[in-house]
C-alpha cells in the first residue's frame, strides 16, 4: 500500500475535492428535486408536463452525457463558469429527477381522505401540506430519497472526469497513468475514500429511517 | 392528468381562472426560455446542415457509416447490460438466498461484501473489472467478446448483483409466512422450499424493479468510456464526434437513443406493476403512473 | 480492446480529419510505404523470426491521436504512428493489411506489452526511465517537446511561467498524461488552474469556448489543432520539454530492438514520406530527422 501512503496528500484534497462537490450537490439535487415535484404536484397542466419531461429526460440519460451538456453545452449558449460549477450542475440535475421522483411519490402515498379530512376541518392548502400530508409523506420518502442520495454520492466520481481534476477519481487515474503505480493499491486507495463516504451516511440513513418510520 | 391529487380539490370557477392564468404565463415562461436558447444556437451555428447532415441526412456520405457505429453501439450496450442483468440476478439470488439461509454468524461475511459493493461508485468498480483484474493476471483476454467486456461486466455485476440481493431478499420477506411453512409442512425441504415455492412468487413481485434496474445497468454501460475503450453507444459517440467535429449533435441524438429505449423499459415495467396489482387484487395502490424509483439508482 | 485490420495501405491524414467524412476522393498522397521484404531470413528464435513465420503482427496504438493514430469512420487507423508501424512490419515482410492493430490508451501501454497481447506500442509513447522498467524501447523514431497552445486574442500568457503570475488563467490537458505531470510545477494552484479530460479534443473544445483559457500537450499535436482552427489558435512560448517516442515492445528483446532501429535508419524515405503525408501535412510541422537512437537494453 505504498502507493497510498506516499500519496497521502493527494489522496486527501481528492477526497476533499469529491466532498465539496457532494455537498453542493446535495443541497442544490434537493432544493431543484423539490421544485420539480412541486411542479409536478400543482394543477397547473404546462408546469406537470414540463416537470414530467423533466424527469423523463434526466432519468433516462446517462450522467456522463448530462455532463457533458454541461460542461459543452452551456457555453455554447455564453455561459461561462467553471467545470466543477458544470460538473455540479450536471450532478444535480441529473439527480434532480429521482428526489422528484421519491418526493412525488411519497406525497401521492398519503390517501387522498387525509387531506380532504385537514380541509373539511378548515386547513388551507399551505396548511394541510404542512401539518397533514408532508409529515406523512416523509415516512414513505426517506427511504427512496436515502437511497437516491447515496446513489448521487457515488456518482459524483464521474464528475472528476469532466474537467474537474483533483478529485478522488481523477488522482487515481494520476497516480496510475502518469506516475506509474499500480493499479490495484492506487484503487483501493479510492475506494477506501468513497467508502468512507457512503457507509457513515447509509448508516446514517438508516438511522433516520428508524426514527421516521411509523408504522400507519 | 385524470388522477384526483391529495393536494387540492376539483377545482371552482375562481381556481380554475387561477390556473388558466398560471397555465399562461408557465407557456410564456417555457417559450421564452426554448426561443433564447435556439436563437442562441442558432447564433452559433449549431444547426447548420454541416453538423446535421452526416447525422440525418441519407443523402451525407458519412450518413451511413455514423449510422453503423452507433447501431454497432446500441447493440454492443444492449449486449454489456444483458449479460451483466443476467448474471447480477444469478448472483444476487444466491447471495440472497445464502443470506436467508445461513445462520447469525454467517451472514456477517456476506452482510460485510453487500455494504462495500454497494458503497462504491459504479465507474470505481468498472475500473477493477477493466484495469485492475488484467493487471493482477486476471486472463478475461480469453473470454469471447474481449477482455473490456467482460471487465464492464464484471464490474456492472459488482455492484447490482447486491442490489439484487437486497431485492430478492425483500421479496421473500414480503410473502406471507404461511407460504413456507406450507411448503415444509408438505415434506419439501428447506432449499426445495425456497426454490420451488418462495423464489417463484418473489420472483413474480420483483418483475418491475428488475427492469427498472435494467434502466440503471443501461446507463452505467456509458461509464466504461472513462476507463477503456469498447465500441458502446457513448464511445462510439465520442468517435463520430472526434472525425466530424460535431458533438453537440452527435451527444443530442446519443441522448435522444438512450431515453428511448429507456423509456420504453420504463414502460414495460409500470406496464407489469399495473398489470400485477391487478391480479394481486390490490388496484389503487400502484395506480400512481411512474413512481417507481430505480433500487440503486447508479449513474 | 478494439482490433482493427487495415483494409487500406492508402492513408488519409490528419489534414483530411474532417474531411474523412467526405468519401476518399482527398487522399491525395497514397503513400504506399516501402516494398514489403519478400520472404526475408532471420535467426530461428528471434521475435523478427516468429514474426515473419505468422505473417502477421499486432501493434499497439492510440485511435483518437490526430496525426500519429486517429480511427476513421471507416474503422481505420491513419497517423504517423500507423506508418512507422508498417515500415517495420514491411521490412518482416508483413504487409500492411496484415498489421492489427489495437487500441492502446496511455494507461494500457505497459500491460498489453507484458501481457504479450501486442508485439510491439508505436502509441507516442515518451521514453521514460520508469517506463523502462516495465518494458523495453527501440528509438526513439520522434521527439516532441510540450508547448502551451492559446486563443489568438490571449496576450496574457506567453509561456508556461505566465500561469504563476495569472492565477486566474487556466490550462487543460489530458487525465494522467505525461503533460498533465509537466505542467504542474508551473501552476499556482492546481486545484483552481489544472482541467483535466479524457482527451485532447475535449481541451480544444473548452479552449474554443472560452471555458479554459490555454491547452498544453505535446507540440505537434497542438499544431494539428493550430492548422485546423483557422487563426483562432496558437501557440506561446518554447518548447519545455522534450518528449523522445519510442516503440515499447517486451522488456530485455535486445534482438528485435536493435532490429527496428536498423529498419528505421535503412528506411529514411519511407520515414520522411510517413512524416509527410500524416502528421508533416500540419502547416508549420517541420520534418524531423531520425533521431539518434537510444542504445538498447
Amino acid at each position: 500500500m505504498d502507493a497510498v501512503t506516499e500519496n497521502l496528500d493527494d489522496y486527501v484534497s481528492g477526497f476533499l475535492t469529491s466532498l465539496s462537490i457532494i455537498l453542493w450537490s446535495l443541497v442544490g439535487s434537493l432544493v431543484l428535486g423539490m421544485l420539480i415535484a412541486a411542479c409536478r404536484v400543482s394543477p397547473v397542466p404546462p408546469l406537470q408536463r414540463f416537470g414530467a419531461f423533466w424527469v423523463t429526460t434526466f432519468r433516462n440519460t446517462p450522467l456522463s452525457v448530462v455532463l457533458f451538456f454541461c460542461a459543452f453545452g452551456l457555453p455554447e449558449l455564453g455561459v461561462i463558469r467553471s467545470f466543477f460549477f458544470f460538473g455540479v450542475l450536471g450532478l444535480v440535475l441529473y439527480t434532480s429527477a429521482f428526489v422528484c421522483e421519491a418526493v412525488r411519490s411519497g406525497i401521492n402515498s398519503v390517501s387522498a381522505g387525509q387531506a380532504e379530512a385537514a380541509r373539511s376541518i378548515g386547513l388551507n392548502f399551505t396548511q394541510s401540506l404542512r401539518f397533514v400530508v408532508l409529515p406523512q409523506a416523509l415516512r414513505t420518502v426517506v427511504p427512496p430519497l436515502g437511497s437516491v442520495i447515496i446513489a448521487m454520492f457515488k456518482n459524483s466520481a464521474v464528475v472528476g472526469a469532466f474537467g474537474v481534476g483533483g478529485d478522488l477519481w481523477s488522482t487515481g487515474l494520476t497516480l496510475t497513468s502518469a506516475r506509474g503505480y499500480e493499479t490495484l493499491p492506487v484503487f483501493i486507495g479510492v475506494a477506501l475514500g468513497f467508502l468512507l463516504i457512503t457507509l457513515p451516511a447509509g448508516a446514517l440513513l438508516h438511522v433516520i429511517e428508524r426514527k421516521v418510520a411509523i408504522a400507519r | 392528468m385524470s388522477q384526483q391529487s391529495v393536494l387540492y380539490d376539483a377545482q371552482g370557477p375562481r381556481a380554475q381562472r387561477r390556473t388558466r392564468i398560471g397555465t399562461v404565463v408557465a407557456l410564456l415562461v417555457l417559450a421564452v426560455l426554448a426561443f433564447v436558447v435556439v436563437r442562441r444556437l442558432v447564433e452559433q451555428g449549431e444547426f447548420t446542415m454541416e453538423k446535421w447532415g452526416p447525422l440525418i441526412n441519407p443523402g451525407n456520405e458519412a450518413f451511413d457509416a455514423v449510422w453503423r457505429l452507433l447501431l454497432e453501439g446500441v447493440v454492443n450496450t444492449l449486449k454489456a447490460a444483458a449479460i451483466a442483468m443476467t448474471l447480477s440476478i444469478v448472483l444476487g439470488t444466491l447471495i440472497a438466498v445464502a443470506r436467508l439461509s445461513l445462520g447469525r454468524t454467517g451472514r456477517i461475511p456476506l452482510i460485510g461484501l453487500v455494504e462495500v459493493f454497494r458503497g462504491l461508485p459504479v465507474v470505481v468498480l468498472v475500473y477493477f473489472g477493466v484495469r485492475v483484474l488484467p493487471d493482477v493476471g486476471v486472463p478475461l483476454d480469453e473470454l469471447p467478446g474481449g477482455a473490456v467486456l467482460w471487465g464492464l461486466v464484471i464490474g456492472l455485476t459488482a455492484y447490482n448483483m447486491v442490489i439484487f440481493a437486497e431485492v430478492v431478499r425483500a421479496g421473500v420477506e414480503s410473502l406471507p409466512r404461511g407460504q413456507r411453512e406450507a411448503a415444509l409442512a408438505t415434506g419439501l425441504t428447506n432449499g426445495q422450499a425456497m426454490r420451488l415455492v418462495l423464489l417463484p412468487q418473489a420472483f413474480r413481485v420483483m418483475l418491475p424493479a428488475i427492469i427498472s434496474q435494467l434502466v440503471v445497468v443501461l446507463k452505467d454501460t456509458s461509464l466504461v468510456t472513462f476507463v477503456a475503450n469498447f465500441d458502446e453507444l457513448l464511445s462510439q459517440g465520442e468517435s463520430i464526434r472526434r472525425n466530424l467535429d460535431n458533438p453537440i449533435q452527435t451527444f443530442i441524438v446519443i441522448a435522444l437513443m438512450y431515453i428511448a429505449i429507456n423509456y420504453a423499459l420504463g414502460r414495460l415495467a409500470q406496464y407489469l406493476e399495473r398489470r400485477q396489482s391487478r391480479t394481486a387484487g390490490e388496484a389503487g395502490t400502484a395506480a400512481d403512473e411512474d413512481s417507481r424509483v430505480p433500487v440503486g439508482g447508479g449513474a | 480492446m478494439r482490433t482493427r485490420r487495415t483494409t487500406l495501405a492508402a492513408t488519409v491524414a490528419i489534414a483530411s480529419l474532417a474531411l474523412a467524412a467526405c468519401g476518399g476522393d482527398e487522399a491525395d498522397e497514397t503513400a504506399a510505404g516501402p516494398p514489403v521484404a519478400e520472404a526475408p531470413e532471420f535467426e530461428p528464435g528471434t521475435t523478427m523470426a516468429e514474426l515473419a513465420e505468422a505473417g502477421t503482427i499486432t501493434v499497439g496504438t492510440k485511435f483518437d491521436q490526430p496525426g500519429f493514430g486517429l480511427e476513421n469512420l471507416e474503422g481505420e487507423v491513419e497517423g504517423f504512428d500507423v506508418e512507422v508501424a508498417k515500415i517495420i512490419a514491411a521490412e518482416l515482410g508483413i504487409a500492411p493489411e496484415d498489421i492489427d492493430f489495437v487500441e492502446t490508451p496511455s494507461a494500457v501501454r505497459e500491460e498489453v506489452i507484458e501481457g504479450g497481447e501486442v508485439d510491439m506500442v508505436v502509441a507516442t509513447y515518451t521514453i521514460n526511465d520508469e517506463r523502462r522498467e516495465r518494458v523495453s524501447f527501440a528509438g526513439p523514431y520522434y521527439v516532441a517537446g510540450q508547448q502551451i497552445m492559446v486563443r489568438s486574442d490571449n496576450t496574457t500568457i506567453t509561456g508556461p511561467e505566465s500561469f504563476m503570475e495569472n492565477p486566474d488563467a487556466t490550462v487543460c490537458t489530458v487525465t494522467g498524461s505525461t503533460p498533465s505531470e509537466n505542467i504542474r510545477p508551473y501552476l499556482a494552484s492546481e486545484q483552481e488552474q489544472l482541467v483535466l479530460f479524457d482527451e485532447y479534443s475535449q481541451c480544444v473544445d473548452a479552449l474554443s469556448n472560452g471555458t479554459v483559457d490555454a491547452v498544453t500537450t505535446d507540440n505537434v499535436i497542438l499544431l494539428g489543432y493550430v492548422a485546423e482552427s483557422d487563426g483562432a489558435f496558437k501557440l506561446v512560448g518554447e518548447q519545455f520539454t522534450e518528449e523522445p517516442y519510442g516503440i515499447g515492445i517486451e522488456r530485455g528483446d535486445v534482438a528485435f530492438c536493435e532490429f527496428i532501429n536498423e529498419t528505421l535508419a535503412e528506411n529514411e524515405e519511407a520515414y520522411v514520406e510517413a512524416w509527410e503525408s500524416t502528421a508533416g501535412q500540419v502547416e508549420g510541422a517541420e520534418t524531423p530527422e531520425l533521431p539518434e537512437p537510444a542504445p538498447c537494453s
